[in-house]
C-alpha cells in the first residue's frame, strides 16, 4: 500500500471516531448525568464518548507522522476496495433471510440466504449455488428444525 | 495445599469423565479442530455460532464444549498454517514462517508432528500452572473491592487494546466503541433506557453473539469475498510422516520449553492474547539461535517455540478469566459471556461456589488435549482433504449458520438485524485498519467496569484519588501508566526509525511475509 493512501485512511478513521464519540456523548448527555459520587445513567457513556472523540483526534493527528504496521487479519485478503457484487449479495442475502423468515418460513429463508450469498462469489455457477442452497436446506430441516426444535415453521404463508 | 489441589483435581476428573460432560467436551474439541483447519474460519466464529447451543446445556458441559472448541481450533490452526501458509488464527501467523517452508521441503509431516508435541507439552504445563496458581490468585483477589476491580479491568482493556497488532490508538478507539455498545440497554441503577432509540428489543442491550458474528463473521466475508487468494493444496501426508526423528525432537526440545515459559509468563497478564506471545517466543528463538539467518527457511525451533507459547498461554489465560472475571482476550471474553448468560459470575467466588465448573474444566482440558493428540494422527488425512473445500462454498454455508445461530438466542429475527448492522460497521472499521478484537472485550467488560466505577466512587464520595491511594489498585494503575509510556515510547522510536529499516522488528516481518508469499503463489 502506498504511503499517501495510508495517511488518508487514518484521517477518515480519526474523523469517524470523532463523529461516533461526539454523537454518543451528546446522546448520553440527554440522560441524567449526576455527580461523581452519585452517577446518573448518562455519566459513563458520556465520558467514554468524549474520550473516543479525543482518541479520534489523536488518530488523525498521528496519521501525519506515524506509520505503524497495518492491522491486516490472518485471512490474507487483499487490501483496497471490497468487491461490490460480493458485498451486495451478502447483504441482500441477510435481508432476504429476514423477509422470508418473517413471511415464508425456515426453508425459503435458508435457501435464499445461501443461494444469494453464494452468487456473490464470482467462482460459483447458478447450478453450484442451487445445490449448495438445497444442501443447507436439508441441514436446516433435519438438524435445526427436527433435531434442535428451532422455533420457526418450515413454511408459513404471509406471517 | 498440594494435597488439597490433587484432591480437587481428582474430583474434577470425576466430573469430566461423566458421560454427558465427556461427550460435549469431545464434541467441542472435534468441531474446534475441524473449524480451525478451514481457512477463513477461526475459533471466534466457531464459538459464536455454537454459543446459542450452550443456552440449553447445563453450565459444566457448556463451558467444557466452548473451551474444547477453543483449544481444538488452536491445534487445527497450526495445520492450516503449516500446510497452506494460511493462519486461521492470528497466533499461528508466526508458525507459517518456518512451518510452510518445511512443507515445501517435503517435511510438512514432521512440522505437524513437532507442532503437536510442543502444543501438548505446553498445554500440560499450562494446566499444571492453572491448578496451582488459581487458588493463590483467589486468595489475593478476596482483597479486591470495586476500586481494585475497576483498575484491573482498565489494565486488561488497555493491554488488550495496545498489545494487539496495528496502531495502539486504534485499539483504544475500538475498546471505547465496545464500551459504548456495552452501555446500550437498561441502566441497572436507575432503570432508564440508554441508546435504545425506542426499540423495545434493545432494552435488554445488544446481543453479544450478534456483535461477535457481525464483526468476526459477516464483516470478514464482506471484505474477503472474491478477494481470497486461490490456494493450491498439494500436500500429501501419511500417518508415519508425522513422527519426528530423535534428532529433530532434540532440536525442538529447548525451543519448546522456552516457548512454554513465554506463554505462561504472559498468561498471567490480562489483556494480552496468544498472538503477541507467539511473536515474542519466535523473536526470542531468533535472538538466541546460533543460526539466526536460517529462520524463515524451515527451522524446527521456529515451529516448536511459537506453537508451545500459544498453547501454554491458551491454558494459563483461563486463570484471570475464571478467578478474577477478567478475560485475557476475545475468546476468553466469549467464554466469560457464556458464563454470565448461565447466571454464573466469574470471580474469586467461582472456585468455591462452583467447584464442578472449575475443577471439571481443568480435568477436561487434559482429557481434551489427550484426545486431540490421539485424534489428529489418524484424522490428518481428513484435514488435508478438508483444506481443499473452496472458500466459495464455505462462506455461504457459514452465513446460514450465523443467522440461524443468532436467531436461536432469542427466537427473534431482530438479532439478525443486529448482525447485519455490526457486519457493515465492522467492515467499515476493518477497511480503515481498526482491529476488531477490542470491541468484544469492551462489550463484555463495559457493564462490569461501569458498575465497579460507580460503586467505587459512591464509596469514596466522589473522590477520584481512591484509585491511586489504595495499594493494590495503585499497583494496577502504575502498570497501566507503564503500558501507556511503553507504547508511546516505542511509537516515538518507530517514528524516528527510517521506514523499511531492517530493524522493523520480527513483528513486521512476521506479519508481512505470509500475505506476501500467498500472493506470489497464485
Amino acid at each position: 500500500m502506498s504511503a499517501p493512501a495510508q495517511f488518508k485512511k487514518d484521517y477518515y478513521a480519526g474523523a469517524l471516531m470523532v463523529i461516533v464519540g461526539l454523537a454518543a456523548a451528546y446522546a448520553a448527555a440527554g440522560y441524567h448525568l449526576g455527580t461523581l459520587a452519585r452517577m446518573g445513567p448518562g455519566f459513563f457513556p458520556c465520558a467514554v464518548g468524549v474520550l473516543l472523540a479525543l482518541i479520534g483526534v489523536a488518530i488523525a493527528v498521528s496519521a501525519r507522522t506515524d506509520d505503524g504496521p497495518p492491522a491486516t487479519t490472518g485471512h490474507g485478503y487483499g487490501q483496497g476496495m471490497p468487491d461490490l457484487r460480493g458485498c451486495a449479495c451478502i447483504i441482500a442475502g441477510i435481508l432476504a433471510f429476514l423477509l422470508l423468515g418473517e413471511y415464508g418460513g425456515l426453508l425459503p429463508a435458508t435457501f435464499a440466504i445461501v443461494f444469494i450469498s453464494a452468487l456473490g462469489d464470482r467462482g460459483n455457477t447458478l447450478k453450484q449455488a442451487t445445490f449448495l442452497a438445497l444442501g443447507m436446506c436439508a441441514i436446516a430441516g433435519v438438524v435445526f428444525w427436527w433435531a434442535l426444535q428451532l422455533q420457526m415453521p418450515l413454511f408459513r404463508w404471509g406471517g | 495445599m498440594i494435597s488439597q489441589a490433587l484432591q480437587d483435581l481428582w474430583f474434577g476428573f470425576g466430573v469430566a469423565f461423566q458421560g454427558h460432560n465427556l461427550m460435549w467436551s469431545f464434541f467441542g474439541v472435534l468441531v474446534g479442530n475441524l473449524i480451525g483447519v478451514m481457512p477463513g474460519m477461526g475459533a471466534l466464529s466457531a464459538m459464536s455460532m455454537l454459543l446459542p447451543l450452550t443456552y440449553v446445556l447445563h453450565p459444566v458441559p457448556a463451558i467444557m464444549m466452548l473451551a474444547g472448541i477453543f483449544y481444538g481450533s488452536m491445534y487445527g490452526g497450526a495445520i492450516g498454517a503449516i500446510l497452506l501458509n494460511l493462519p486461521s488464527h492470528a497466533a499461528h501467523a508466526v508458525t507459517c514462517l518456518d512451518g510452510y517452508p518445511m512443507t515445501r521441503a517435503g517435511k510438512g509431516g514432521t512440522a505437524l508432528g513437532i507442532a503437536m508435541i510442543s502444543s501438548f507439552f505446553a498445554a500440560t504445563v499450562g494446566i499444571l500452572i492453572m491448578i496451582f496458581a488459581s487458588p493463590l490468585l483467589v486468595a489475593i483477589s478476596f482483597k479486591f473491592g470495586p476500586t481494585e476491580l475497576f483498575s484491573i479491568m482498565l489494565l486488561g482493556l488497555l493491554a488488550g487494546a495496545t498489545m494487539s497488532r496495528g496502531s495502539p490508538l486504534k485499539g483504544v478507539a475500538m475498546t471505547l466503541f465496545g464500551l459504548l455498545c456495552g452501555a446500550v440497554g437498561t441502566d441497572v441503577n436507575s432503570g432508564s433506557f440508554r441508546f435504545s432509540f425506542g426499540i423495545p428489543q434493545l432494552s435488554d442491550g445488544l446481543e453479544l453473539v450478534a456483535i461477535a458474528l457481525g464483526v468476526f463473521g459477516v464483516a470478514d466475508f464482506l471484505l474477503s469475498v472474491n478477494r481470497m487468494p486461490v490456494i493450491k493444496n498439494t500436500a500429501k501426508l501419511r500417518m508415519r510422516d508425522m513422527r519426528p526423528s530423535m534428532a529433530e525432537l532434540k532440536e525442538a526440545f529447548w525451543p519448546m520449553v522456552r516457548g512454554t515459559s513465554v506463554g505462561a509468563l504472559f498468561g498471567a497478564m490480562p489483556g494480552t492474547g496468544p498472538t503477541i506471545t507467539s511473536f515474542i517466543a519466535y523473536a526470542l528463538e531468533h535472538k538466541i539461535s546460533k543460526t539466526p539467518e536460517k529462520f524463515g527457511t524451515g527451522m524446527i525451533a521456529g515451529v516448536a517455540a511459537p506453537e508451545a507459547s500459544t498453547h501454554s498461554k491458551t491454558q494459563v489465560d483461563f486463570i484471570p478469566t475464571l478467578s478474577l472475571g477478567i478475560p485475557g482476550d476475545v475468546v476468553m471474553a466469549l467464554i466469560l459471556g457464556a458464563l454470565l448468560i448461565q447466571g454464573i459470575q466469574p470471580g474469586p467466588q467461582l472456585i468455591g461456589e462452583h467447584p464442578d465448573i472449575f475443577w471439571g474444566l481443568i480435568a477436561s482440558f487434559w482429557i481434551g488435549n489427550v484426545l486431540l493428540m490421539v485424534l489428529n494422527v489418524p484424522l490428518i488425512g481428513v484435514w488435508v482433504k478438508l483444506l481443499q473445500v473452496p472458500y466459495r462454498y464455505l462462506f455461504p454455508s457459514a452465513m446460514f449458520f450465523i443467522v440461524i445461530g443468532v436467531f436461536t438466542t432469542q427466537n427473534d429475527l431482530f438479532q439478525t438485524w443486529e448482525v447485519l448492522a455490526f457486519g457493515v460497521i465492522g467492515a467499515v472499521f476493518m477497511a480503515l485498519d481498526f482491529p476488531m478484537a477490542p470491541i468484544l472485550l469492551g462489550v463484555v467488560l463495559g457493564p462490569m467496569m461501569e458498575e465497579n466505577f460507580r460503586r467505587a466512587l459512591l464509596l469514596s464520595r466522589g473522590d477520584m484519588s481512591v484509585f491511586v491511594t489504595r495499594p493494590i489498585s495503585a499497583g494496577f494503575m502504575a502498570v497501566c501508566a507503564l503500558v501507556v509510556l511503553g507504547v508511546s515510547w516505542s511509537a516515538w522510536r518507530a517514528q524516528r526509525r527510517k521506514r523499511g529499516a531492517k530493524a522493523a522488528a520480527a513483528l513486521d516481518v512476521a506479519l508481512g511475509l505470509p500475505a506476501l508469499e500467498l500472493r506470489s503463489d497464485d
